[in-house]
């Protein structure tokens, strides 16, 4: 199934060179563990979102890989050292291969 | 093996000794050697005066309330204070058998000493001895302090959400608050509070679940003195467990002592002087706190309604204990010099209501709070035909009333009840109003469920609330007291592990063992569970003391403790 | 107002009687084990040594929702391209699967630092192993309690 909700992405728009800034993400989704069954008693089939990426002008500089145990509707937060401006790309890539982006801009000066 | 009988005769014993003697106490309290003056004599010092009042529960007049009997502390609390109860208590802080002190801070002889020396509390005469401390020291050097739990409590507070203590709490100019029954109302009602309230509701420990940012200001600083203090706030941070989290559902609460570390020192470094933590951990959890966390100078502890006439000191930390439901007013000078603090002074002002005078603007606005219920709170359904008192680990005689009207009134077997800390005591002969019923059970989830349990369901309802209370580390602890317990006796071993601390469970209608796999009816209240079917507990309770006329609790025998 | 009786799960009747709230997943499944999180490190690592410290797990002693239990892991690094944290494996040892989330770091991560939230299934141990650039292996562990909860106080 593919990931239908929009990201959301909380980045500071400025910082200073050399300054470690917080970055918090949040995408809704079932995160369906494969673990639970339905009323017919019919295990629901795992559906999750597996990997969560981060880069900066180009360059990948943070990824996790969820599993099952990651909560519905999976938050992350993570930390990267601003040294010149550019653009985050986020993305966020389901087991079927289905993916959302998201991008945000970042002046340092 | 200690069993809850053993506890009784000691205190029966000791009773005895003052059995001949309640006129010669009433004199030297009523009078003759105690006056408002003597509880405000203080010798004032220092820089500033940090008054620190918490847990009154919306007890807006006098009342009541017997100190616990049992009080159990566990791990590296076993046997310290506050852990100490009745005489253990009066040695370690020398405080003298029958006198003043011993009545307002122990269970010993309590009745005998309750009609010597009258009830306790009282906003009116909170605010005579507030306006006279302002008074004697400059309201530039007094700072007044609410440690949470202030606006629940009462048939008033639950009507008006709180608004009657917001209205007592702004007519005594407090400075500020922090919160754990008042998130029972809400997360907008608690909103509003925050918003509109001349104080400042602070919280160092509140997330917002969906981006873990702060919802409440963390700190506030105040000159007072020409001395600059943070005050640091700190929730309950059990109340989504302890407490309907579906109410609050978008915070999230916890410990979070780095993040306390991390306050204290954005204090320092803001140019606090002196670094006040206005805490509703519970003692145990601000013990180890003060003791892992550095630069604070004060913890004002609550929760766990401790009332002790000496600070403990942890390191350089000082913690004040101010025991509950208006019954004291702790004082705290503190010298500050070189922007630390050089000295203190401190005194537990107990607030017999018989000797202070009322202050007439707050017994104005008392009555005036109170007069739209009279019709409800002044009812009397019944009366008290031995002493009713909650608090304590385990059973207390008002909970045994609770629970034996849930059984006889929703036809049940067994009956669980919450163990609260809160509820004032009846002496003997007390009229049994519906305030007092009140007084016991006004929350905002009150319905008195019915339902079946297992035997073996019923051992791991007890394991886990025994666990909330007896894990040796304080971090892991949460809630109240000892759920308790009508229908069935126990054992408990409060030094063992979760899943080992109860056995022999008896069915005490039949007498026999608790069988794990047979089914029992049981009614309970304070389910924190969302949509809970059943009448409002206070209507059960109101049916059975109308019906019964008057309230004759024997002794309660059936929980027997050991490894304390 | 209704009056009838309802048989209860055993987790309905906890959560009703003395108050809180639902473990997270649901119940009689096959739980992992202190063993099957260290088969996991054995795939990952082999039977390479690990040390205490430098991980630091801060997790809520007791969780509010065992469905979202907060989960932030630091590692004491300096970040640098000589000396930086490759990748933070966390485990639970009483889910049904062992596994919760693998982070991957770079230098220009600044802080080897992570949040995000986590299901529990019950009272367990929580374990993260930090793989240094050098090969290192750090490890750290913390118990979370899900309880059914209190009464009030």
């Amino acid at each position: 199934m593919a990931i239908t909700s929009k990201p959301r992405v909380r980045v500071p728009a400025q910082a200073k060179a050399g300054e470690i800034i917080e970055i918090k993400t949040l995408i809704s989704h079932e995160m369906e563990s494969g673990q639970r069954k339905d009323s017919a008693g019919k295990t629901v089939p795992r559906d999750i979102i597996s990997t969560f990426e981060a880069a900066f002008n180009g360059k990948p500089f943070f990824k996790a890989d969820w599993f099952p145990a990651i909560s519905a509707n999976p938050f992350q937060s993570f930390f990267f050292k601003a040294t010149e401006s550019g653009e985050f790309t986020f993305s966020w890539k389901d087991d079927g291969g289905s993916e959302q982006k998201a991008t945000a801009k970042l002046t340092v000066g | 093996m200690i069993s809850r009988r053993d506890f009784l005769i000691a205190g029966t014993a000791l009773a005895g000794l003052f059995a001949g003697q309640p006129g010669a106490l009433a004199q030297a309290a009523r009078g003759q050697t105690l006056s408002q003056g003597d509880l405000l004599k203080f010798g004032a010092s220092g820089t500033v005066t940090l008054l620190h009042i918490t847990d009154i529960h919306a007890q807006l007049v006098p009342i009541y309330f017997r100190e616990p009997s049992v009080n159990l502390g566990v791990g590296e609390a076993r046997g310290v204070p506050p852990h100490l109860t009745d005489q253990a208590f009066l040695d370690v802080f020398k405080v003298p058998v029958g006198g003043r002190d011993a009545y307002a801070m122990t269970s010993l002889d309590f009745q005998n000493l309750a009609k010597t020396y009258g009830r306790m509390g009282g906003m009116d005469r909170m605010a005579t001895l507030i306006k006279a401390i302002r008074a004697e020291r400059g309201d530039d050097k007094v700072l007044l302090l609410d440690g949470g739990d202030g606006l629940q409590g009462s048939w008033t507070s639950l009507k008006t959400k709180g608004e009657d203590m917001v209205k007592v709490f702004s007519a005594l100019k407090t400075d500020a608050m922090v919160g754990h029954w008042e998130f029972t109302y809400g997360a907008d009602r608690v909103a509003e509070i925050k918003d509109k309230a001349p104080f400042a509701f602070l919280a160092q420990n509140v997330r917002s679940v969906e981006w873990q940012e702060p919802v409440f200001e963390a700190r506030k600083t105040f000159e007072k003195g020409g001395a600059k203090v943070a005050v640091i706030g700190q929730a309950f941070p059990r109340t989504p467990i302890s407490n309907p989290r579906w109410m609050i559902p978008d915070w999230e609460f916890g410990i979070r002592e780095d993040e306390m570390q991390k306050q204290v020192d954005a204090a320092r470094a803001d140019g606090a002087d002196v670094v006040v933590l206005l805490s509703h951990n519970g003692f145990d959890v601000d013990r180890k706190m003060a003791s892992r966390v550095k630069g604070i100078d004060v913890v004002f502890t609550a929760h766990t309604h401790d009332a002790m006439p000496a600070v403990v000191q942890v390191g350089q930390t000082l913690l004040v204990a101010s025991g509950s439901h208006g019954k004291f007013l702790s004082r705290l000078d503190l010298d500050v010099k070189d922007r630390k603090v050089a000295g203190f002074r401190f005194q537990l002002i107990p607030v017999f209501s018989d000797v202070i005078a009322p202050d007439p603007e707050m017994a104005k606005l008392v009555a005036d709070i109170r007069a739209p219920y009279a019709k409800d709170i002044d009812r009397v359904l019944g009366q008290a035909g031995s002493l009713l008192y909650r608090r304590g680990n385990f059973n207390g005689t008002l909970d045994d009333m609770i629970c034996d009207a849930m059984m006889a009134e929703r036809d049940a077997e067994i009956a669980l009840s919450p163990g609260f800390r809160w509820g004032a005591s009846l002496l003997p002969g007390d009229p049994i109003t519906f305030e007092q019923v009140a007084n016991a059970t006004a929350i905002t989830y009150p319905a008195c469920y019915r339902m079946t349990m297992t035997g073996k369901q019923l051992k791991d309802v007890l394991e886990d609330v025994a666990d909330n209370i007896f894990h040796p580390d304080p971090y892991f602890q949460g809630g109240g007291d000892m759920v308790r317990v009508g229908g069935v006796g126990y054992s408990i071993d409060v030094g063992k592990e979760i899943g080992s601390r109860i056995s022999d469970m008896v069915f005490l209608k039949t007498g026999k063992a608790l069988e794990a796999d047979r089914s029992y009816t049981v009614a309970g209240w304070a389910s924190v569970n969302q949509n809970v079917e059943g009448p409002p507990i206070w209507e059960i309770v109101e049916r059975y003391v109308t019906a019964k006329k008057t309230i004759d609790i024997k002794p309660n025998a059936s929980v027997k403790v050991s490894g304390a | 107002m209704t009056f009838k009786a309802f048989a209860p799960t055993r987790r309905q009747a906890l959560q009703l009687a003395a108050g809180a709230f639902a473990a997270a997943l649901a119940p009689n499944l096959a739980l992992a084990t202190e063993a099957q999180v260290a088969d996991e490190l054995k795939k990952l690592f082999g039977g390479k040594s690990m040390a205490e410290g430098k991980v630091k797990l801060d997790l809520p002693e007791i969780a509010e929702n065992g469905l979202v239990v907060p989960l932030n892991l630091e590692v004491d690094s300096p970040m640098t391209d000589a000396d930086y944290v490759k990748a933070v494996h966390v485990f639970a040892d009483g889910n049904p699967l062992p596994q919760v989330v693998t982070y991957h770091f770079t230098p220009a991560s600044g802080r080897a630092s992570a949040s995000t939230r986590m299901r529990l299934a019950q009272t367990q141990n929580v374990i993260a192993v930090a793989e240094m650039s050098d090969g290192k292996l750090y490890s750290a562990k913390a118990q979370v309690k899900v309880t059914i909860g209190g009464c009030g106080g």
